[in-house]
């Protein structure tokens, strides 16, 4: 048995929090102004490395699969994790259905500049292509986006082609996502004719639109992540032309006590009183009684990490609270419990 | 810095005080920068000499536990008072310095440009511009030409590098080989050959007419012209690329793999100490943050919670003057001990698999507290040192 975290978004409430943050929509002008999250057609789904991001883009798509949808989960780094928390196999560059309305694929730029080839310029057998693609590494080397075009010109093209209903990218981490989502907009800037430039324009159309494409920064409330989030933010709205679309805050520890509670903690803590509780449990109670302590303090020190978030967000974005998952292993398991926490978080 | 004799480190505080460079490296999110920083602390005040901690986290956060109003391209020196304050004594100089990417490439371009024509107009080329501020991979190579630099300067007594973020950590071990293969590619010199004599070149047609469809004549030329200015520099480039990856193999550079034991962060950290060793590179220890305490794996006090979870209102009958509320305390602490517990188990899993063959291990407890000051870096750097 696994225990999840009770009191899923009590982080949100009680005296450290007044007006808490809620799931999408129900911010002030979010309902107006954000599509809901499973309405979009692609999501990037980016973070600091180890806050979970891949666990997330896993409980997105198993979540957008429970409501009908056929959802496309693309991993960037190919490192199979997105497809163990299914139990399948790692997947290549072509997509396989891991789980039931969702299939999988991990991005090779080139195989998808294969797939470019074949598709725009009519360029025959896969046998010629080799010292080409040898060429084309090469010129993605030299002429830098080209390699961040064929990673995000693929996703667009998913869309575009509407293969699926919804397109989910573990993206890289915070620190390169912007380079990759600014790499169209860069390439338009530098290239002003050609067949790429054709390409990028409506790649920006799909990337622009903030009722087709979002992204979704992951974070835990710990500091260097929240700390990075808010720069996130800032930067995605900078220097990209895509929307932030939802924060979800991962890690949530459950509220221990309220006040009452804790004053009663601290009478059972006195001297006597844990001397009586030992000899009636028959053994010292301290470490069980120290380990709440420190559950106390780690989820205060993270209260604070989650309302600098909450407050250096702007007003209206969604911000989705995940419960802190005490399990034994990360799996088809977890994934679920993912899905059903995002799918309470925003109201469905 | 010859403290040690031993020809194998067994604490961290000899592996620093055996080695010239130590590269802090692994997953992002577990405390690297903080580790790299409170090291290079920790040995200026127990070992002395000259200390540099070269980090590319921009976080104000370090420069504000260092007593720095930021921390920039250039190495600064941490003050005294600043040591004073967290109640230490330096016996050496600790000093830091941020790598700025963009600054790093010019700084670069200035000393390998044959004249100020050249430079200027690499400086200004578009394309310079975009590789040198924006793209990942130009980032992973400069903090590796950084280092060489700073390292050839002959100023420091021991360097600690902070490496950049990255999933796949082994661009930048790759970086500095893949620039100098780029620089001497065959195709470098089709693409720089000027686009009149393309024509009759057979081997490098097709390849032109493809790229023309692809990229469009205009981007194409202002390649070219970035490759021509670019091949004055190339006898300097390509020597100085292998000669870091030289530096990077050498036994006075040892590597620090840090990481968590979450799941995630666990297996890069062993996939890199994997990497490291099939690349025979040194890998001096590895430094495990945010472990758990070992009392909440204790199978005895497991039992007990779990009986006190379910008696609980017995427990607590006449302790408090609320013996509902404390029944429920009682239930709420065992069970929170018992979900704390799973985490344990599954983290001591975790360390028992790391493979790798480090000379140190070391854990690092979980703190109630961030760390804000150079008094908490020293206490962190107390926590490795032994």
């Amino acid at each position: 048995m696994s225990r999840s975290g009770r009191r899923r978004g009590s982080a949100a409430s009680g005296s450290a929090h007044p007006e808490g943050p809620r799931g999408a929509g129900t911010g002030p002008g979010a309902v107006t102004a954000a599509p809901a999250l499973l309405d979009l057609r692609l999501v990037f789904v980016t973070g600091k490395g180890g806050v979970g991001k891949t666990t997330v883009a896993a409980g997105l798509a198993q979540l957008a699969a429970e409501q009908g949808k056929r959802v496309l989960v693309c991993e960037v780094d190919a490192k199979g994790d997105v497809t163990s928390l299914f139990e399948a196999p790692p997947t290549d560059f072509t997509p396989r259905e891991i789980a039931p309305g969702v299939w999988s694929m991990s991005m090779d730029t080139e195989a998808s500049l294969r797939e470019y080839l074949k598709l725009h310029l009519r360029i025959p057998v896969v046998g010629r292509i080799g010292p080409l693609a040898k060429a084309f590494d090469f010129v993605a080397t030299a002429a830098p986006g080209v390699r961040e075009i064929l990673t995000v010109g693929k996703f667009c093209w998913e869309v575009r082609e509407s293969h699926y209903d919804l397109v989910v990218v573990d993206a890289p981490a915070s620190g390169h996502i912007v380079g990759q989502l600014a790499a169209p907009q860069a390439i338009n800037d530098l290239v002003k004719v050609g067949l790429i430039r054709s390409q990028t324009d409506w790649m920006l159309d799909i990337l622009s639109d903030p009722r087709q494409t979002g992204l979704v920064a992951v974070c835990t409330p710990e500091e260097m992540p929240v700390s990075e989030t808010l720069e996130l933010a800032e930067r995605v709205r900078a220097e990209t032309t895509v929307r932030l679309s939802a924060v979800v805050v991962n890690r949530v520890l459950p509220e221990l006590f309220g006040q009452r509670e804790e004053e009663i903690f601290e009478q059972l803590r006195g001297l006597g009183n844990q001397e009586v509780l030992s000899e009636r449990a028959g053994g010292s109670v301290s470490p069980v009684l120290e380990a709440a302590r420190l559950a106390v303090t780690l989820r205060r020190t993270r209260s604070a990490h989650l309302q600098r978030l909450q407050a250096g967000l702007p007003d209206g974005l969604p911000i989705l609270l995940l419960p802190y998952l005490f399990a034994r292993s990360f799996g088809a398991r977890t994934t679920r419990q993912v899905a059903r926490a995002l799918s309470e978080e925003l109201g469905l | 810095m010859t403290a040690s004799q031993a020809p194998v480190a067994k604490t961290v505080g000899q592996l620093l005080a055996a080695k010239d460079i130590v590269i802090a490296c692994g997953p992002g999110g577990v405390g690297k920068t903080t580790t790299a920083a409170s090291l290079a602390a920790t040995a200026v005040v127990e070992q002395g000499g000259r200390v540099l901690v070269l980090t590319v986290d921009p976080a104000r956060r370090l420069a504000d536990a260092l007593g720095l109003k930021g921390i920039g391209n250039d190495e600064v020196r941490i003050p005294d008072e600043v040591f004073a304050r967290a109640a230490a004594r330096p016996r050496g100089e600790l000093w830091a310095a941020m790598l700025d990417t963009k600054q790093s490439w010019d700084d670069l371009i200035r000393t390998h440009a044959p004249d100020e024509e050249t430079r200027e107009q690499i400086l200004a080329n578009p394309l310079y511009q975009n590789i040198s501020g924006r793209f990942v991979q130009s980032h992973d190579y400069i903090a590796m030409e950084r280092l060489y630099e700073i390292h050839c300067e002959g100023t420091y007594d021991l360097i600690v590098v902070d490496t950049p973020p990255t999933r796949n950590a082994l661009d930048f071990l790759d970086a500095p080989q893949r620039m100098a293969d780029f620089f001497s590619s065959r195709l470098l010199r089709w693409l720089i050959v000027p686009y009149r004599s393309r024509l009759v070149n057979v081997a490098s047609r097709p390849f032109y007419q493809v790229a023309d469809r692809i990229l469009g004549t205009q981007f194409l030329a202002d390649i070219s012209e970035f490759f021509i200015l670019f091949q004055s520099m190339y006898t300097g480039f390509v020597e100085r690329a292998e000669a870091v990856t030289r530096l990077l193999s050498d036994r006075r550079t040892t590597f620090m793999v840090v990481s968590t034991l979450e799941a995630t962060p666990v297996r890069e950290a062993e996939f890199f100490s994997a990497e490291l060793s099939a690349r025979n590179l040194h890998l001096g220890a590895i430094v495990l943050n945010k472990v758990l305490p070992e009392y909440l794996r204790d199978p005895k006090t497991d039992k007990l919670a779990q009986s006190m979870a379910s008696h609980a209102a017995d427990l607590a009958e006449g302790l408090t003057d609320d013996p509902t509320v404390a029944a429920r305390v009682v239930r709420e602490v065992a069970e929170s001990f018992l979900n704390f517990g799973v985490v344990a188990r599954r983290e001591a899993e975790q360390q028992a698999e790391l493979r790798g063959t480090p000379d140190v291990l070391v854990t690092v407890p979980f703190y109630d507290a961030d760390i804000y000051d150079l008094e908490g870096l020293l206490r962190l750097g107390a926590q490795v040192w032994d």
